[in-house]
């Protein structure tokens, strides 16, 4: 772990405004943390706590109206929170991870082509980027027989583990989390976690929004919850962050 | 009467993490018919192997822009580059009627919602397509044949009927002969002008599809106008929202349609949902 | 002072039946023909005691040419003898004073519907080809002005694409007559409807050659020695009619273009279509004085 954070997020404030409702809707105000890299943050709150908002704030599908997020990309440091619109996508290219529950499954194409992908764009061959999209598929528990069928007609299980297998393939420096063990039976959050704390050892940072925290609380250094405002590292001890 | 309710999103920076300069720059863009100011001051670049959407209602100025993307039309002001080679600096609205049409020819495909606008309906779909490679030089009976059929085959059109004529073909059929034309000369820059609306929604989804297997496979930088959010949201990376003649917001694709910021964007985003 | 002082005296008719002003406009046209070969230049068309589509192009180019000194061939079809050929001859000779002839060699213009002669023309020669549609676009653009500016672009993808699809539909290229030509290098013109066979004759030619249509009002120029390159795919080959191996059942000449006379059997035969060459054959078979000039087709190929 260096000592410079990987990710330094400072005042981050989200605020929707509805215009058809001529009101305003608070997400979350001045939320600040550090995040080291091979780290992994949980966050906690009840629902509606923005928790989801947060992590799609730094993904930047939400844009900030106040704060920053500082992040040490491989180009140089950036604040995300007002970043181009290109700069963004470049990083979502290279070094972002965002997992949802839901895959973006495109018609035709193959379950293996779409786990192979970010290998492909990333320049591995196809021959090698197929293998391993074939051993993660595996790891996650999709059958042979669907290696080679399109996703978008598989159950909603399947094609999260199509979605998790493409997500995780390649060890990116900053993976966001939103709740990506929902519908996935019990091998294939086995199979989860044994990648995360994986990717961790590399070195990657992780923030995660989870239904059942018990999936990966031996992954958790820390946790923010967003309700009370509260931090807490990896022992039992809490104490308020500072905001 | 508008209320203040709170802080504005955060002004956006300037690129500084991208290295790849804008393929297409448009920049102060006004244009007027009548008293209709059909565009006001637009401002778009385009980055290389992007899809940038452009979504509005009718008479946004959606099409107005994009026809001056293909220079069919020059505004009144404003500037426009491309860059291709040794061509970075050019004003291309300054280019002769010749150039324009051999720079267009050579690195612009463009395909219509009217097929009848894009190809020669009595002529076979194969030289439709192998009219662009004639216009470009391609004098090999063979050479034209061969190539005709490979755009073809990349716009997942069936090659059984590729000497067919475009009029006896469906919609679908025929946007993809458009596709294989457009895409014939490998070009810098692809205009979609609302390329599926007309079609059943089924072969709509197939003509989307192949569009996304093209920008995947030959990374064509796009630019796709629609007044369909489903086709912008399915296909962009990026969009720019118009309205009458004013481009009101623009961001990253999921950003717009999860959180629009303009008034009007938030209309048009909950009236699709 | 009366208007009859100021006025030149009264004469039934101007040299050459146009009047100045007539033929000032058509020399000017033709000399800016000359100046852009293969260009198409509007000009007034004006009345000749003729109906229009029947020749009148061409004779008023041939009327602003001609001189007392001039020798006149006219050719309709490769015949002199035609009952079209033979009026205008006669009344081109009567109104400008200028002799007649059958002989190739011998003329100083030679005026022709549908074919150039096979004696190869020489730099004091003029050859004026009656045109009916000089526009090479009129089959894929409707629009004139559209043309024009597809003309001023050379823009001539549409018109190579019609020979796409010709050989796509039928195998093979069906342009019979008219082939569309690329002139000097720029701009693409038809040759009358003179047969694939004739096209190459024009190809840096000795000799130059008006192409006027009257009813169109345009009329374009080849100068000599200038290319005349029909358009033709890399990988498929110009091919002239297969008239190479045909013998002329009454002259005997071999190797030159053919008239088809069907016959009642089904069968075919053929004469030879200049007749004058089929004549001069005659003549010589027979003892007869006769030069044959050199001819552009020799053993059925073309050589020159």
């Amino acid at each position: 772990m260096t000592s410079t954070p990987l990710l330094r997020v400072q005042g981050l404030t989200k605020t929707f405004r509805m215009y058809h409702l001529d009101s305003m809707l608070h997400a979350f105000e001045g939320v600040s943390f550090d995040l080291f890299e091979g780290e992994f943050i949980l966050l906690r709150g009840h629902n509606g706590a923005g928790k989801s908002t947060l992590l799609r704030t730094i993904w930047r599908s939400y844009l900030p109206v106040g704060g920053h997020v500082f992040y040490r990309s491989n180009h140089g440091e950036i604040d995300l929170a007002n970043a181009a619109d290109v700069d963004i996508a470049l990083l979502r290219r290279e070094e972002i991870g965002f997992v949802t529950q839901f895959l973006n499954a495109r018609p035709r194409v193959a379950a293996q082509d779409i786990v192979a992908e970010p290998l492909l764009l990333a320049g591995v061959s196809r021959a090698e980027a197929l293998d391993q999209a074939r051993h993660w598929l595996d790891q996650f528990g999709v059958r042979p027989e669907l290696w080679r069928a399109y996703p978008s007609t598989f159950s909603g299980g399947e094609q999260q583990k199509v979605n998790l297998a493409r997500a995780l393939i390649l060890p990116q420096k900053l993976l966001l989390l939103d709740e990506p063990t929902a519908s996935l039976d019990a091998g294939a959050r086995a199979a989860l976690l044994r990648r995360l704390a994986e990717l961790k050892r590399q070195g990657v940072a992780i923030i995660g929004v989870f239904h059942h925290p018990g999936d990966v609380e031996t992954l958790i250094d820390r946790e923010i919850n967003l309700s009370t405002r509260v931090v807490a590292d990896e022992t039992t001890e809490r104490e308020d962050v500072a905001l | 009467m508008s209320l203040d309710l709170g802080l504005p999103a955060l002004e956006r920076a300037e690129p500084r993490l991208m290295r790849a300069e804008p393929l297409l720059t448009m920049s102060g863009i006004s244009k007027r018919f009548g008293n209709v100011r059909a565009l006001r001051n637009v401002d778009a670049k385009v980055y290389p192997g992007e899809v940038m959407g452009i979504v509005g209602e009718s008479g946004s100025g959606k099409s107005t822009l994009l026809r001056m993307m293909n220079l069919e039309d020059t505004p009144d002001t404003g500037d426009y580059t491309l860059r291709l080679p040794g061509r970075e600096n050019e004003n291309l609205f300054d280019l002769a009627r010749y150039e324009r049409r051999m720079l267009c020819a050579r690195h612009i495909g463009i395909v219509y919602q009217n097929p009848h606008l894009g190809l020669l309906m009595k002529h076979s779909s194969s030289g439709n397509v192998a009219e662009r490679l004639l216009i470009a030089g391609e004098r090999s009976f063979d050479v034209l044949r061969d190539k005709a059929r490979e755009a073809l085959d990349a716009s997942e059109f069936p090659l059984d009927r590729m000497d067919a004529r475009p009029i006896e073909l469906s919609g679908g059929m025929q946007q993809r002969v458009q596709l294989a034309k457009a895409i014939a000369l490998e070009p810098a820059l692809l205009l979609l002008d609302e390329p599926t609306t007309g079609l059943d929604v089924s072969v709509q989804a197939l003509v989307l599809d192949t569009l996304k297997r093209l920008q995947r496979d030959r990374k064509i930088t796009m630019v796709l106008v629609s007044h369909d959010l489903g086709v912008i949201r399915t296909m962009a990376d990026r969009v720019m929202v118009m309205r009458h003649g004013e481009v009101v917001e623009q961001g990253l694709a999921d950003q717009v349609f999860q959180d629009p910021q303009h008034a009007y964007t938030q209309q048009l985003v909950h009236a699709k949902l | 002072m009366s208007l009859a002082t100021l006025t030149k005296d009264w004469a039934a008719t101007s040299y050459g039946f146009l009047d100045a002003s007539a033929k000032r406009e058509l020399r000017r046209k033709m000399l800016k023909a000359i100046a852009v070969p293969g260009c198409q230049m509007p000009y007034a068309s004006r009345e000749v005691p003729m109906a229009r589509g029947w020749g009148t192009g061409g004779l008023q180019v041939t009327l602003t040419l001609v001189n007392p000194t001039s020798v006149v061939k006219v050719i309709d079809q490769g015949a002199d003898d035609g009952v079209n050929a033979a009026s205008i001859r006669r009344f081109i000779s009567r109104v400008s004073g200028a002799s007649e002839t059958w002989d190739t060699l011998g003329a100083s213009i030679v005026q022709s519907r549908h074919r150039i002669p096979e004696e190869m023309m020489r730099e004091d020669q003029i050859l004026v080809l009656q045109v009916p549609n000089p526009e090479p676009l009129r089959g894929v653009e409707p629009n004139i002005s559209i043309a024009r500016q597809m003309h001023a672009d050379a823009d001539y993808g549409k018109l190579w694409l019609t020979l796409y699809e010709q050989i796509v539909r039928k195998g093979r290229i069906m342009q019979g007559a008219s082939y569309p030509s690329m002139v000097n290098g720029r701009h693409v013109m038809t040759p009358s409807p003179i047969p694939r066979w004739d096209v190459p004759k024009l190809n840096m030619a000795r000799h130059l050659t008006f192409l006027s249509a009257g009813r169109e009002k345009r009329l374009h120029a080849v100068p000599p020695y200038t290319r005349v390159e029909p358009l033709v795919f890399s990988d498929r080959p110009y091919l002239v009619e297969d008239h190479a191996d045909l013998t002329c059942r009454r002259s005997g000449v071999q190797g030159f273009f053919m008239n088809e006379l069907p016959q009642d059997g089904g069968g075919s035969v053929f004469e030879v279509s200049d007749s004058n060459l089929g004549i001069k054959a005659l003549n010589k078979t027979e003892g007869a004085p006769t030069e044959i000039g050199e001819t552009w087709y020799r053993n059925g190929e073309y050589s020159a």
